[in-house]
Parts: C-alpha cells; structure tokens; sequence
C-alpha cells in the first residue's frame, strides 16, 4: 500500500521561482531572472540569442552553477533556495539531483568504452543493453569515443544521460554540430526517449525546425528574461506569417529586364529569381535581407523589420 | 691504486629515490587534485612555498633540516624522547629531507596535467552522481597518465642527483646516507678519479637514459594526443 501525499501538482514536474544569477555579458552586465513550471513528460525548448541566459538556466538546474536567489523545486523536492539577503536554505550538490545532463561537445570520458562510459553512470547492464538497442549502439558498445562519428558520440552522451534513470534530461544545443540527416534520426530518438521513458526534456537549442518538430513549448530568453513563453506553432505559423509561406533570404543582385526588375535572392543554399515590381525596387538593394513570400499569387520580397520575428537570431 | 666499486652508494641512492616518489606521490595526487580545483586566494601562497625548493640553494633548506632534526631543537627533542628517533645523520631523515626538497617536481606536473583535464569530464561525472574522489580516480588520472610518467620519472631522477641537502642532514654514512652523489664527492676528496670517473658515468648514463625516456614519452603523447 502507497500512502500518497499529494505535493503540490503533480502535473507539473519542475517550479522555478525568481531564481535569480547575476551575469557578465558582452554588453555589460545582467541579471538572469527566471520564473517558470514545466510540466511532467513534455519537451521543452530554451532559445534565445547567444548570451541570453540559456545554458547558465541549464546549469542552476543541475547545480554546477549556484544560483544567487530563488527557489528550484523538481518532483516536490526543493533544490535549491534562497531568499534574498539570507542565508541559503536548501543547495543539493549536482551528485544529488537527479537531473540527466548531455554537454555540449558531449564530455564522454575518452578512455573509457562505449559501455563503460554507461556503466560508469549505473552498473544496471539490464538498461545499458536496453538503452544501447534503443538507439542502435550494440555493435559499438567496445569502442572507445575517439573512434565514433559526431551522431554516434551523441547517442552514447544521451544512453549516459539516462543511466540514472532521471526524472529530468538537460540538453545543451545536443545537435548543433550535426549534419541535417543525422539530426533528424536523432530527433526521432529524442521523441522516443521521451515518450518510452517519460523523461522530460528541456533541450537548448536554435533550430527553429527542431523546436517545431520536438518541442510542445519553447522558452524564449533574452538578456536573462524569458520574454516569450507559448508553443512552436503559435511562434513561428500563427505570429510570425501571414503569408502561406515565406522564406529569409539574401538578395545578391537586382536585374533590370525590359520593364520589370528581378531580384536573385539567395535562400539558404538556393538561388531564385523573384520579379519585384518597381515600388519594390525603391526600397531594394543588393545585400539586404528579405523574406521572399506569396500572398493570393504573387510572389513579394520586403525587406526585415523591427516587428519581424527575427529567426537568425535563435 | 685499483678502483672499488662498491655497488652500496647506487643501491642507497635507488632506495631512497624510490621510497621519496612513492611518499610523493601519494601525497601530492590529494594536493594537485586540490589546487587544481580552487580558486582560493591563497593558492599563489601554496603554490610559492612548495616551490621553493626550485630556487633555493640546497643548503638552505638542508641547514634548516638539521636544526630542526637536531635533538636541542623541541621537535627533535620530541622526536628522540618520545619516539626514540634520531633523524640527523640517518636513512629516514634524508629521506624526509628528499621528500622537501623533491615535492615541486612531483607536484607541478600532476598539477598542470589536472589541470588541462577539460572541467566538462569533471562536470558530467558529478551530474552522473559520482564524488570527488570516485571522480579523481576514475576520470582525472586515468586521462592524466602521461603528466603521472612524467612526476615519478622526474622526482626519482631528481633525487638520484640530490647532493647538498643529503650531505647538510645526512653527512656520509657508510650503508645509511652515503649515496652516489656523495661517495663521488669523497671520492675526489680522496683523489681516487678513477673510481670518480666509474661512478659518474654510471651517473650519466643513468641521467641520459632517463630523460630519452621522458622525452619519448611526451612526444609520444604529442603525436597521439
């Protein structure tokens, strides 16, 4: 028989309240001041511009970086708390926390196996060969991380992760490094991982197609604040478009034929011609960025504003 | 006059050095480990006084040494009355004495080896739940092997060459602190060259050997790493 003593939601797995870390940024410095729930069995994106606060968040959450106040709560167990101009209460060291970590750049310990890095974490051999068959690795279970291509140091960095059995799995930019293709298989995974373990995820990242395909929130920091907070469709389909499609892209060159003008746009790693009438015209030049999109049949290139939802800068 | 070698000198020279990088050794991998990981203030201070070795004449140190063994000082005093141990003019007080004199070459090393172990690797062992020291021996030294080489191969070569601090605490001790370095000196005193000259170039072989070994080692490491 469980006695069950209800602690607060049990929809929600995590509670960050004004936790709060002074930072030193390019521009000066800032104060890093979060307050958020997450819910249990989601996957959540942090996105931000580089120096926004991101990984440091990742870091007060798995205590290898000491927040200055507030309070970090998972599970119903607090982790952290400290009211301001007191003394800290409750600071679980990063070996008590339950909280799976993938660095960026992986961290696998080179001198050991495919397995051993595993085992290292748990000596469960049960998970390891589950987790290994899960994401394909048996076959390189001797092999030492030198030896492995950037997708598979990855999956090994995850299977680690998830030895311990966490409630929790923090993910810093875990495919940034990876080719499109290798990203994608590893998507999957993450999905599946999530959804046969019941882990959740927070995954910092700045793939928008990976936030839309992964995540069912994104977190959106900037100099230290969250100052978005909503779902990827209502991000990227419902605010930022309301053409049926638009694409970001670089205009390389305007030519003049007869009476219209075309401009040659460079959208990722394509070439197109988009004719542009001449009020367009007026207000291109070669080398602005512009998002090219169709309303009802004509394509229309306009150049970035303020109120554009600048996905570069994810 | 007919050279006699005696094999005894070089024999007291490998014991001592052996028993200074083992006592090293295990006494500094704790300390490295430490400094390694502080930001204290106070470190420049740590790491300045276990240096000074490097700069002092041996003599300094080995003149303190002897003062400090001697039994009108309070701790010898304490050491012959209570313990019964006389450490000037024996085995265990060069020993010491070498233990002092040898800690930089042992300690730098290992220091500047944990020190380049990326605090990611020390990081992920903590979130996956491991101590400090389960840390320390399952992922800083297992990555800082050539950095370990490098200490015990040093601080026994260092110790073989040892001469003035042994002489200031130990004299020259037939079969208890006479070493090589030592028995060339009363050699030469006693104008018997050419057993001077045996032992010395044992001396340099041995210190030749020695460093090849060092030096392949790192390049070794260079190339690989």
């Amino acid at each position: 028989m469980f006695l069950i003593i209800e602690t607060g939601s049990q929809v929600e797995i995590m509670l960050v309240s004004s936790l709060k870390k002074k930072l030193a940024g390019a521009e000066g410095d800032f104060l890093l001041h979060t307050d958020v729930e997450i819910a249990r069995g989601g996957i959540t994106a942090i996105a931000g511009p580089s120096g926004s606060g991101k990984t440091t968040f990742l870091r007060m959450i798995s205590g290898l970086t000491t927040p200055d106040e507030g309070l970090l709560e998972v599970d119903g167990e607090v982790w952290f708390r400290k009211e301001p101009g007191k003394k800290t209460v409750v600071n679980l060291k990063p070996q008590q926390r339950k909280a799976g970590v993938v660095f960026q750049g992986y961290a696998l310990f080179p001198h050991m196996s495919v397995l051993g890095n595993m085992l290292y974490a748990s000596r469960d051999m049960v998970l390891a060969e589950k987790l290994l068959h899960m994401t394909g690795l048996q076959q390189l279970k001797h092999v030492k991380p030198g030896n492995l291509s950037g997708g598979q140091k990855q999956r090994v960095a995850l299977c680690r992760a998830l030895m311990q059995q966490p409630q929790l799995l923090l993910l810093d930019e875990p495919l940034s490094a990876l080719d499109e293709a290798m990203k994608s298989v590893l998507q999957d995974e993450l999905i599946n991982v999530n959804r046969e373990l019941g882990v959740t995820i927070l995954i910092v990242t700045h793939d928008s197609s990976e936030m839309y395909k992964l995540c069912d929130r994104v977190l959106l920091f900037d100099t230290g604040r969250i100052i978005t907070d909503t779902s990827p469709r209502e991000l990227f389909v419902e605010r930022a478009t309301t053409q049926k499609f638009a694409f970001k892209g670089e205009i390389l060159e305007i030519l003049a034929v007869d009476a219209v003008s075309i401009a040659v746009v460079a959208i990722g790693n394509n070439l197109v011609e988009v004719v542009i009438d001449s009020d367009e015209k007026e207000t291109l030049k070669a080398g602005d960025i512009v998002i090219v999109g169709t309303k009802a049949f004509n394509p229309t290139v306009r150049k970035i504003a303020a109120k554009d939802f600048d996905f570069s800068r994810l | 006059m007919n050279p006699h070698v005696d094999t005894e000198p070089f024999f007291l020279s490998f014991r001592l050095a052996a028993i200074t990088t083992v006592v090293l050794f295990v006494f500094c991998v704790p300390l490295a480990w430490k400094l390694s990981q502080t930001r204290s203030g106070y470190k420049p201070l740590v790491e300045a006084f276990i240096s000074m070795p490097l700069v002092l004449p041996p003599t300094v140190l080995g003149f303190y040494l002897l003062i400090f063994f001697s039994d009108r000082s309070i701790p010898g005093m304490f050491l012959k009355e209570t313990l019964n141990i006389e450490l000037v003019f024996s085995f265990e007080g060069i020993l010491i004495a070498s233990c002092i004199y040898s800690l930089p070459f042992m300690l730098q090393p290992l220091e500047s080896g944990m020190e380049q172990v990326p605090a990611k690797l020390i990081e992920a062992s903590y979130t996956l739940g491991k101590s400090k020291l389960q840390t320390l021996f399952h992922v800083i030294l297992p990555n800082i092997k050539p950095s370990i080489l490098t200490g015990l191969i040093i601080t026994f070569a260092h110790t073989v060459g040892e001469f003035g601090v042994v002489l200031m605490v130990g004299g020259s001790i037939q079969g208890e602190t006479r070493v090589a370095s030592i028995a060339i000196y009363e050699l030469v005193e006693l104008l018997d060259y050419r057993t001077a000259h045996i032992y010395s170039l044992i001396l340099i072989v041995f210190s030749l050997a020695v460093l090849m070994v060092v030096y392949v080692l790192n390049h070794r490491n260079r190339v690989t790493g």
